[in-house]
């Protein structure tokens, strides 16, 4: 009975109680497809109206539309699928919420459960198979439970380090009355996630960070998914200390991109100034990151001088792989509180010229340009894929605008070259790397968002995988831009081979690609092509400008790589800089470097 | 925390008695790599509501604080306690059958009486004896009948409890 007041009320069928708790937790959208096991969910979904239900055209993308949804929201989102093969093409979108922890809840149909075990028509071991895929999941084995489940299932994705959730339902669960609960508020049984940090703790990082002579904030999703507050105080602490902050992949917006104290982006093909400060720093300041190991190069060559505080939500992300000095477990925004009124509190002065000092050596890496490229303007010359970014930035600044992303070279380029200057406005698979996320999370921003210019930065490639999804877009009106940089090949597939497979370029060609302005135009979507530099502005202008979904395809370089680089296996001081930097070294990859992907 | 050194663990999880959660368990560990080098679990509230799951697992200092932190995030995991941290006992149940005639049957008998094993069954050609004891002495008990015969094992897996006034609750 936790989790649930006493009083109940009997509802005709589980699918009708199972929808009134989705209406009490907040859900005005679900995104799903139906089947067999699941009739009873959409017959009531027909007879309502304070639901919206999207029909997608795959399983995969309800997950990703429903991450985009909650990445651009702060609420959690929802799907529905029906048995066995809708849950098994839910997994990739469960791994890649579960790696990017964002919240969502997965309702999947069953087989009845008198005939679980039978391998019954579309019958699957959902909740086996989803096990490692969640936070958590449930098999709903009693009427009297349902609703008190689903409403744990919200508690359970939503709080603490956010996740996956699943609710497995068979169908007879959903034909048979069922009780119906309010959400209570009485404490989980066992699942209490700790949110305030010791501040004891606290105290002990303020000391070590007003020490500092060369420190560094290294800020992840954790302060994303602790909402717009948390990272208005990050970038407050960060004015009041007047440190350098680096942000990952998955933390993009949280400090804006504009300000001086913004060092870019870190990792593998994060800034030069970025890595540098990170390896040459002596206090680090970790806010909701997890040392991914694309942030940190080689482990034993990570900042070797550095004294390391670590503020996660999950302890479990402590000492995983980084051996930090200060713990403090707790919620970013919790975090970011208590750091500022300590750090207020603490009267210790801090060292300025060593501040300064700090600042002239991250301005001479600055003065590197670790992100120039040169593109030639002369009419008939080909389009750099990082110019094509810059000039989409240009056109849409001054528009509330949502970036989502494919996987690969573009997705590094669009958070290079992209600047974001508040958070919930980059959705980009970070953890799963799923190529085909970024239509459907940028369909999922777009029903949530529906006046505002959604962006699906993509590769032709990545887009592929998901491009059914332009039904959806169609039926529903939503008017997402695909701005794909076409350069015929999965291009980080091919730089791999180029510098770490002797340029052998197996099976990464695009072969047989589609002519994706006909391919717009057979979804009722609007198709452009800009194959010169002089089209792109007029292309990415009318992009925006049209009311209507648009694959706009840039013929971009077929040779351009990613830069900066720290090659697998490579320390953050040992990044190789492009074409553009005189002293770009050979790639200095390890056989033990190969092998780390 | 930077000790490389191996040591093994015993580790107490209280969990709530629900379908799964011994599934999950064991996925962790299979899952990152973790080993196991015996797992026990049974109900242990009167109600059946909760259980416990003793496993001893071996790892540097840094990986069995992780399997620590991952048990203790699953959703029905009540609590996680480290019994290798303090004083504790733990116990293993073992059935041992051992067949043979003659000098070796009277040598295996003497040898369990020794151990305080107990005959559960006998007959002409064997017997089964019941052996409780840490880990080691255990060990050292097959090693014994070995030679006299021994002929199949069936072990619980550890059981572990800290000593004195501290509880798991």
């Amino acid at each position: 009975m936790d989790g649930t007041i006493a009083t109940s009320e009997l509802m005709k069928s589980g699918a009708e109680a199972l929808l009134r708790a989705l209406t009490a937790q907040g859900v005005d959208t679900i995104f799903g497809y139906p089947g067999g096991a699941v009739l009873p969910i959409y017959d009531a979904i027909f007879q309502q109206n304070e639901i919206k239900h999207i029909l997608v055209r795959h399983e995969q993308a309800a997950v990703h539309a429903a991450e985009g949804y909650a990445r651009s929201t702060g609420k959690v989102g929802v799907v529905l699928v029906t048995s066995g093969p809708g849950a098994t093409n839910a997994v990739t979108g469960l791994v890649d919420a579960l790696m990017d922890s964002i919240p969502i809840v997965c309702l999947t149909g069953q087989v009845p459960t008198h005939l679980i075990g039978n391998d019954a028509f579309q019958e699957a071991d959902t909740t086996g198979i989803t096990r490692q895929a969640t936070k958590h999941n449930y098999l709903v084995k009693r009427s009297d439970d349902l609703v008190r489940i689903v409403h744990e299932a919200f508690q359970v994705a939503r709080t603490g380090r956010p996740g996956p959730v699943l609710v497995d339902l068979p169908k007879d669960i959903l034909i048979n009355p069922a009780p119906y609960r309010e959400p209570g508020n009485q404490p989980h049984r066992s699942y209490r996630p700790r949110t305030e940090p010791d501040p004891a703790k606290i105290k002990e990082a303020v000391a070590l960070l007003k020490r500092a002579q060369r420190p560094v904030v290294y800020a992840g999703g954790g302060v994303i998914n602790a909402g717009p507050e948390a990272s208005k105080l990050l970038t407050e602490f960060v004015r009041l200390t007047g440190f350098p902050c680096t942000n990952t992949l998955m933390g993009l917006g949280a400090y804006p991109a504009s300000d001086p104290q913004f060092l870019g982006m870190l990792g593998m093909h994060g800034t030069y100034e970025a890595n540098l400060a990170m390896h040459d720093c002596d206090v680090m300041l970790n806010l909701g990151a997890r040392f991914d190991d694309r942030v940190t190069g080689r482990l034993n060559a990570f900042s070797p001088g550095s004294k390391k505080i670590h503020a996660d939500i999950d302890p479990a992300n402590i000492n995983k792989s980084v051996v930090v000095d200060v713990a403090i477990v707790g919620d970013a925004l919790a975090t970011l509180k208590a750091l500022i009124a300590a750090w207020k509190a603490d009267s210790t002065r801090q060292d300025k010229s060593a501040m300064a000092q700090w600042w002239a050596q991250i301005d001479l890496w600055r003065a590197k340009q670790s992100l120039r490229y040169t593109q030639n303007r002369d009419p008939g010359s080909i389009i750099k894929p990082q110019y094509a970014i810059e000039q989409l930035y240009k056109a849409t600044r001054g528009r509330e605008t949502y970036v989502t992303t494919e996987v690969g070279q573009h997705q590094m380029w669009a958070a290079q070259y992209f600047k974001f200057e508040k958070p919930n406005h980059w959705m980009t698979s970070g953890g799963l790397g799923t190529m085909g996320y970024g239509l459907p999370a940028a369909m999922g921003v777009q029903v949530a968002h529906p006046d505002a210019l959604v962006v699906d930065i993509a590769g032709e490639a990545s887009t592929l995988m998901n491009i059914q999804e332009m039904g959806t877009l169609a039926q529903y009106r939503l008017p997402v831009k695909i701005f794909i940089l076409n350069n015929h090949y999965m291009g980080m597939v091919r730089q791999w081979q180029e510098l770490l497979h002797g340029s052998r370029y197996s099976s990464s060609y695009s072969e047989a690609l589609p002519d994706f302005v006909k391919l717009a135009e057979s979804f009722h979507a609007v198709g452009l092509r800009a194959e010169k530099v002089e089209d792109l502005d007029r292309v990415i202008a009318e992009m925006i400008a049209v009311d209507k979904p648009v694959i706009a395809d840039i013929c971009v370089d077929e040779m351009e790589n990613v830069f900066p680089m720290i090659p697998s296996g490579a320390a953050h001081n040992q990044m190789l800089l492009g074409p553009e930097h005189k002293t770009n070294g050979q790639p200095g990859v390890t056989d033990a470097g190969l092998a780390l992907v | 925390m930077a000790n490389n050194d191996l040591r093994s663990a015993t580790i107490s999880v209280l969990v709530e008695n629900e379908s799964g959660v011994l599934a999950r368990v064991i996925g962790l560990f299979s899952g990152r790599g973790y080993n196991i080098d015996s797992l026990t679990v049974a109900p242990v509230e009167r109600d059946g509501s909760k259980s416990r799951i003793t496993v001893v697992t071996q790892g540097t200092e840094m990986v069995i604080e992780q399997i620590k932190a991952q048990l203790d995030r699953l959703v029905p995991v009540y609590k996680v306690l480290d019994l290798t941290e303090g004083p504790h006992l733990s116990r293993e149940l073992a059935l041992i059958k051992v067949i043979g005639t003659g000098e070796k049957r009277a040598e295996a008998l003497r040898l369990a009486d020794a151990f305080r094993a107990r005959v559960i069954d006998a007959t002409t050609e064997s017997f089964t004896f019941e052996l409780t004891g840490a880990t080691d002495k255990l060990d050292a008990f097959l090693d014994l009948m070995r030679p006299l015969g021994l002929a199949e094992v069936s072990r619980t897996g550890v059981a572990a409890i800290a000593r004195g006034l501290k509880t798991i609750g």
